[in-house]
């Protein structure tokens, strides 16, 4: 475990990087045009970054010690599959949260 | 400008807001839980929510100080999970960029992924406002989705410590993100984008302190822009 000053470290770097992200345009750039570019990238960074961050942690879960679990990955497919096709972010976790604690009950 | 259209804006923001609440709540009830249950005092887990206020990024660092990774890994690595918001600031720039830069820093601050969402949608369909009527749009969409993130996280924080270590609770933060995922994918090079940041992902966990994270994001973003030039999708 990080200890408190590390920890405090972590959300004040994190409080000043966030809102300097937020900023970043809103406060220094104004009603000055930015490279298409820069826009084209930028629309797929949450896109990228989220499946990226998951994908390691459906596979190969801490909690096994990094050994794909079936129930894991049922979770993950059945919660992937209701956001995709409903587009509700709540209906996915929802039942996601009900297949994971369900089989996690029956197996 | 009266008053009194500043203050029906603010209403209408309100109204529009409200039904984020059914999300913003448990999402929030669970970053209190999870950080209680990795050691967090409550008041360090206030401390995420009302200093950082970003749902994503507090669970990234949740998850990368739980591996006991390096203090500067976890903030890169959170940080790079916000870098979206840039994109959110750069987006609203031109509806809120007049405003003084006192009132830009608080629409900073509140700059959220539903806050963002819901006043740009606002925007396009009523484009004849005044700035000072977006701006108060803006204020009434946040409150019920800003203090609330903060009091449900409370409520996690408390309730969490009677909470006892339960089946696949591990797995909760994957499922959040995977739910937000899906809604993402609207155009084919958004689901280039996540496909090679996935495999990317998966190629480069054997990198130290999940710095594939940060391989895999930016080489996703790459993959999603050049999708979007050579199929010409319009957005």
């Amino acid at each position: 475990m990080t200890d408190t000053t590390e920890l405090w470290l972590i959300i004040v770097a994190l409080g000043l990087g966030s809102f300097g992200l937020r900023f970043a345009f809103l406060g220094l750039v104004g009603d000055r045009a930015m490279p298409e570019w820069v826009l084209r990238h930028l629309r797929y960074t949450a896109v990228a970054v989220i499946p990226a961050l998951v994908a390691p942690l459906v596979l190969w879960p801490t909690a096994t010690g990094g050994e794909p679990d079936a129930t894991r990955l049922a979770a993950a497919a059945a919660t992937f599959a209701v956001g995709y096709l409903t587009k509700n972010v709540f209906a996915a976790m929802g039942v996601g949260a009900t297949v994971l604690v369900s089989l996690s009950l029956l197996l | 400008m009266a008053a009194g259209t500043a203050m029906s804006s603010y209403w209408r923001g309100v109204r529009d807001g409200l039904p984020f609440l059914a999300v913003v709540g448990p999402f929030a009830m669970l970053f209190g839980v999870l950080a209680t249950e990795a050691g967090l005092a409550v008041h360090e887990t206030m401390g995420f929510s009302i200093v950082v206020i970003a749902g994503a990024a507090q669970f990234t660092a949740l998850q990368l100080i739980n591996e006991n990774a390096p203090t500067l890994v976890v903030i890169a690595s959170a940080l790079a999970v916000n870098l979206r918001m840039a994109m959110y600031s750069a987006s609203i720039t031109p509806h809120l960029g007049p405003l003084p830069l006192w009132k830009r820093g608080i629409a900073a601050y509140f700059l959220v992924d539903q806050t963002y969402a819901q006043s740009i949608l606002d925007y396009e369909k009523n484009p004849d406002q005044t700035t000072s009527e977006k701006f108060a749009y803006f204020l009434g969409v946040m409150t019920p989705i800003c203090p609330p993130w903060y009091l449900f996280t409370f409520l996690g924080a408390v309730l969490g410590e009677s909470i006892p270590p339960s089946l696949g609770l591990d797995f909760a933060l994957p499922i959040a993100f995977l739910a937000m995922v899906g809604p993402m994918l609207r155009t084919p090079a958004h689901r280039i984008a996540a496909l090679a940041a996935v495999l990317l992902a998966l190629a480069f966990a054997w990198l130290p302190y999940n710095m594939g994270l940060l391989v895999a994001g930016l080489g996703g973003m790459m993959a999603g822009a050049q999708a979007e030039v050579r199929l010409g999708i319009k957005l």
